[in-house]
């Protein structure tokens, strides 16, 4: 039987990995056991879609007057 | 290289710019290395020998540009810090369960409103607040893998790292930033 520590370690790696099929029984039963590890592994699920999200996020940092000119002569003397 | 093609570049700074730098920030943490690495990107795109032409909307194709301009960079930084053997790193799942391997503080749910809350800005904020507070190492490797969605065996291949040092530190990532938002955003207890 696993612990809850060792399922939110496997909870998390499915993430990245096809965990092995013994494996995958094995957490899916502590699961339907332990609300904790459920929480715990829709958490998991919510942390993935929100970094998703953030990643497409629309710009909120401006590129400060002085970068934008550094880059623009940059660019004119790499245009010569 | 024509005179059009610079002038042309030169708006999409003032077009772009706050884009490509919002995208670098929440990627790299450091406002210079950000600002760097756009300026890397458009003295990519003027020195790219076919230029642009019309294969894709400018913002993609120097987004595409910057991405690999990041990874490079991440690459370099984390071979500049090599890593330390996985078990000297320090273990925030032991602050989560007891020696049993029990919770020691229950999750909470986060009653998420799917969708809805990932509108909200002040969310992003503090899930980017969150991400920054990370130690560099799960820093850089929880960027290549949930925001630029790269493949696992990829990035193990670019930090020269083992799987499983990768899946490890992945879940460290993980638990830390679920104990961080719980704790700034939900309102609960770290955990």
């Amino acid at each position: 039987m696993l612990t809850c520590k060792e399922v939110s370690k496997l909870v998390s790696e499915s993430l990245d990995r096809d965990l092995p099929f013994r494996q995958r029984m094995a957490v899916q039963v502590h699961l339907m056991m332990c609300s904790m590890c459920r929480t715990y592994q829709k958490q998991t699920l919510q942390l993935r879609d929100a970094m998703r999200t953030c990643a497409r996020r629309e710009p909120s940092e401006p590129l400060s007057k002085d970068a934008r000119q550094r880059i623009k002569n940059a660019l004119k003397t790499a245009g010569k | 290289m024509s005179d059009q093609y610079v002038a042309d570049l030169e708006a999409w700074v003032d077009e772009h710019g706050d884009a490509l730098f919002s995208y670098a920030l929440s990627r790299l943490r450091n406002p210079a290395s950000a600002e760097d690495v756009v300026q890397e990107t458009f003295l990519a795109a003027i020195r790219s020998s076919d230029g642009y032409f019309g294969k894709s909307s400018p913002r993609t194709w120097l987004i595409g540009i910057l991405k690999h301009k990041i990874v490079d960079l991440i690459r370099k930084e984390s071979r500049e810090q090599p890593a330390q053997e996985i078990e000297t790193m320090e273990e925030p799942e032991e602050l989560f369960f007891d020696r049993k391997g029990h919770w020691r503080i229950k999750p909470v749910d986060w009653q998420v409103h799917p969708g809805k809350i990932l509108e909200q800005k002040e969310f992003m904020d503090v899930l980017l607040q969150c991400l920054e507070h990370l130690p560099d190492r799960l820093h850089r490797l929880f960027v290549l893998r949930e925001l630029e969605e790269m493949d696992t065996e990829e990035i193990c291949k670019d930090l020269e790292i083992t799987s499983t040092n990768l899946w490890v530190m992945l879940y460290r990532a993980r638990m830390r930033l679920r104990g961080c938002l719980t704790e700034n955003w939900f309102g609960g207890e770290p955990c």
